[in-house]
């Protein structure tokens, strides 16, 4: 099965996307946990693409894609914004961001502990992100 | 939705926290601690999360900058009444172990006063 959202990059429609994500996964598992998890995963990509590679700008917008079946789950997230290098991504530790009281910058670690797998890729001016997670038998 | 309402009983100062918190509406659980530290007679908080529906980063993100604030400031806070899909948010970077989590409010006043003596 699979489904599409187009999104203006607000912040406001984090919501929207987290209601889309989960009434496409509940018909496929009834493990509420893993369902939040996906949910939050995909969340907080796309706050980041919509706060960074978007500048909240809602004139610019990006898509989600859901592909789901009994085995697993794929998400595929694309945008035309500032392109995220994840090669140069360095997983920063809890205590340091407990030190530098930043509020940011766990979300990725929190994707990249829920998921089993997680891809970036730009080519020509489009960006794309692939989630990827098998669902436990 | 966030919705977010300080009260107090006796010293204690309680953050109910409902609805959803994200990256658009994680300033205002924000600015709710920022009130409660800049009070220097603040030293114990609770923050009941009974009717929080949803945490993702930006609200995680929000508890650990004050952990510092909180040891340099004596400032006790623990949190209750989260239910399983919440907790588990903490759990999967192991903030449980850095925050103090308890189930309900009588527990958490008991740890409140426990870590306090």
């Amino acid at each position: 099965m699979k489904f599409n959202l187009k999104v203006y990059c607000e912040k406001t429609r984090l919501k929207d996307i987290r209601d889309f994500v989960e009434e496409k996964l509940k018909p496929h598992t009834d493990d509420e946990l893993i369902i939040n998890q996906l949910v939050l995963a995909v969340d907080e990509i796309c706050a980041n693409l919509i706060i960074h590679s978007n500048s909240c700008n809602p004139a610019e917008e990006i898509n989600l894609q859901v592909r789901v079946d009994t085995n697993g789950v794929t998400f595929k997230i694309t945008d035309k914004g500032k392109q995220f290098n994840f090669k140069d991504y360095k997983e920063p530790s809890i205590q340091e961001v407990v030190e530098t009281k930043k509020k940011g910058g766990i979300g990725l670690l929190l994707v990249k502990r829920i998921m089993d797998r997680v891809e970036f890729s730009s080519k020509e001016q489009s960006n794309t992100c692939i989630l990827y997670k098998q669902f436990s038998k | 939705m966030i919705n977010i309402e300080i009260t107090k009983e006796d010293e204690i100062s309680i953050i109910t926290v409902a609805g959803d918190v994200d990256a658009s509406s994680s300033i205002h659980l924000d600015e709710a601690l920022t009130k409660l530290v800049k009070e220097s007679s603040v030293k114990l908080i609770m923050i009941d999360g009974t009717q929080l529906d949803y945490i993702s980063s930006a609200g995680l993100g929000v508890f650990m900058s004050y952990i510092d604030d909180f040891k340099t400031n004596n400032i006790k806070m623990v949190l209750f009444g989260l239910s399983k899909k919440v907790q588990n948010v903490f759990e999967i970077l192991g903030l449980d172990q850095l925050l103090n989590i308890v189930a309900d409010k009588k527990e958490a006043k008991e740890k409140l006063y426990e870590i306090q003596s």
